[in-house]
């Protein structure tokens, strides 16, 4: 499935692999993410997601393959991959002990942006963060936490964000809130990469979805696309429609069965 | 090098100041044990203590001053253990910066915390008598050696720091260091020592550096002993850092 506009990716991942030990981890994971996109690389725990994200992020050495962001590989290229993106979310703190302004003050001066304190007044605004700004952030609840770890991520103005499970841990209120900003994100133009295990999450926000299962990608489609994988809904006494999670539950539990060698067997055993 | 080490580093450094200038209990505490020591050893140990000296505070300190750079550096370890466990070394490794300013950073507020700790110790010490006619010069080696001997610690304390899984681990390694002078002539001359605990006194680098810095403030000629002193310094240093920055290589690889 490859992209469809014209430009090349701005997120571009062929045949990665990484092994921690003898547990593999990814075994040849591919993607492409065009450019103004939002997709969500949506797999359970300890499917690889945050291993994918801290490979594209120059965190973390791949054993195999070859990761682009913004046309720079991600190990010989490494300053000019970390100028294009910010990383945020479970594994990229905030700091807890300098006030929220401070942190956005602290990111645009080692940014080396023009005048750190008006664009960190200016992001507290756009964040609903203003009255908060001068408070400790562990004071901070954890919607407000996220919003200003994503705030900090658009210093600078990258084009490709990094959000690494942004709403784990958050109550309902709070999802929705992180939701709403990277809604805000995707329609600046920025290029998202959002993890997740949260299917509803992938099927909000997303405008392709991967699914990591097994350490590879076995579908990758608009949410369109990824319910017509499913038979069309029969109709019986209601009409229901597959949902997400349906899919994805017999996607995993189809390649589970079979090692995960059966990339294209998805959804054939009616 | 990276053409904003320096700005990196010294926004990084603005960060960890602001951190300890938040919770300056936790250089008071630091503090509380030297002092505790220093205490003891003058009001109940002191009286049955022969030093040839009259005045046991001025006997003690270089050896207390050592202790709480010990001391001090566990919470230097300790805060890099938070930056490593709390997912802000990751931010700051994933930015557009110069990625060793977030460990210089560390290492220059380890710096600036052990010099308030010792600035506390040596004003309790003047309360309890401590009396020195050191010059300029003197005091400018002294604050040298202490320098040098802080950040050879800070470099050991940075190898926990970044590779501990608890922070219990991460400050555990300096109570052997802290230990070290009781062993060595910071608080009792090494002569009264018996054999094999005398020729381990005076062969391992507290005693050399105690003796140096006693011998500045005392105003006695420093002879060799200082450049012992500060070639131990330098050795600890070197050894320190090359182990750190493996430390710290296989944390970013």
């Amino acid at each position: 499935m490859e992209t469809t506009s014209g430009q090349a990716p701005v997120i571009r991942v062929q045949g990665l692999e990484k092994s921690y030990k003898k547990l593999e981890v990814l075994r040849g994971v591919d993607f492409d993410v065009a450019r103004g996109s939002v997709f969500a690389l949506l797999g359970s725990n300890g499917a690889g997601k945050t291993t994918v994200v801290r490979i594209l992020a120059t965190l973390l050495k791949a054993d195999g393959g070859t990761a682009t962001v913004n046309g720079f590989d991600v190990v010989t290229q490494a300053a000019d991959v970390r100028e294009s993106f910010s990383l945020t979310g479970q594994f990229a703190a905030v700091d807890e002990i300098l006030t929220g302004r401070e942190n956005l003050v602290l990111v645009a001066k080692l940014r080396h942006v023009k005048d750190p304190g008006a664009i960190a007044d200016g992001l507290l605004d756009r964040f609903s963060l203003a009255d908060a700004g001068g408070r400790k952030v562990s004071e901070y609840s954890g919607g407000m936490r996220r919003r200003l770890d994503i705030a900090m991520s658009l210093i600078g103005n990258p084009p490709v964000i990094f959000l690494d499970e942004p709403t784990t841990g958050l109550d309902p209120q709070a999802r929705l809130e992180v939701w709403q900003a990277v809604r805000e994100l995707a329609a600046h133009g920025t290029t998202v990469l959002l993890t997740t295990q949260y299917l509803d999450e992938a099927e909000q926000l997303a405008d392709r979805i991967g699914i990591l299962h097994g350490g590879r990608i076995i579908v990758n489609g608009t949410l369109a696309e990824l319910k017509a994988l499913l038979p069309p809904a029969k109709v019986e006494y209601v009409e229901k429609q597959p949902t997400l999670e349906d899919v994805f539950l017999a996607l995993v539990g189809d390649t589970s069965k079979d090692g995960g060698a059966g990339d294209t067997s998805v959804g054939a055993k009616e | 090098m990276n053409k904003h080490f320096f700005g990196d580093t010294a926004v990084l450094l603005g960060r960890s100041l602001r951190h300890i200038t938040r919770s300056l209990d936790t250089i008071i505490t630091t503090t509380i044990m030297p002092i505790a020591f220093m205490l003891l050893f003058v009001y109940v140990f002191g009286g049955a203590i022969t030093t040839g000296t009259g005045n046991y505070v001025n006997y003690l300190l270089p050896g207390i001053l050592l202790i709480t750079i010990a001391s001090g550096i566990s919470y230097t370890a300790f805060r890099l253990f938070l930056d490593m466990k709390g997912g802000i070394f990751e931010r700051f490794q994933s930015m557009p910066i110069a990625r060793s300013s977030v460990l210089w950073a560390h290492v220059l507020t380890s710096l600036v915390a052990n010099l308030i700790s010792i600035v506390v110790v040596v004003l309790v010490a003047l309360l309890m008598g401590f009396r020195t006619g050191a010059g300029v010069l003197a005091w400018l080696a002294v604050a040298g050696i202490l320098m040098l001997f802080t950040l050879a610690l800070t470099w050991i304390a940075v190898i926990p720091g970044l590779s501990a899984t608890s922070a219990d681990g991460a400050s555990a390694f300096s109570y052997p260091i802290i230990f070290l002078p009781f062993i060595s002539s910071a608080f009792v001359p090494t002569a009264t020592m018996p054999g094999p605990v005398r020729a381990f006194a005076e062969n391992q680098p507290v005693t050399s550096i105690v003796n140096a810095i006693r011998d500045l403030f005392t105003q006695q000629p420093v002879g060799s002993t200082i450049w012992i002193a500060l070639a131990w310094c330098v050795g600890i240093l070197i050894v320190a850092y090359i182990f750190a920055m493996a430390a710290y290589r296989r944390k970013i690889s």
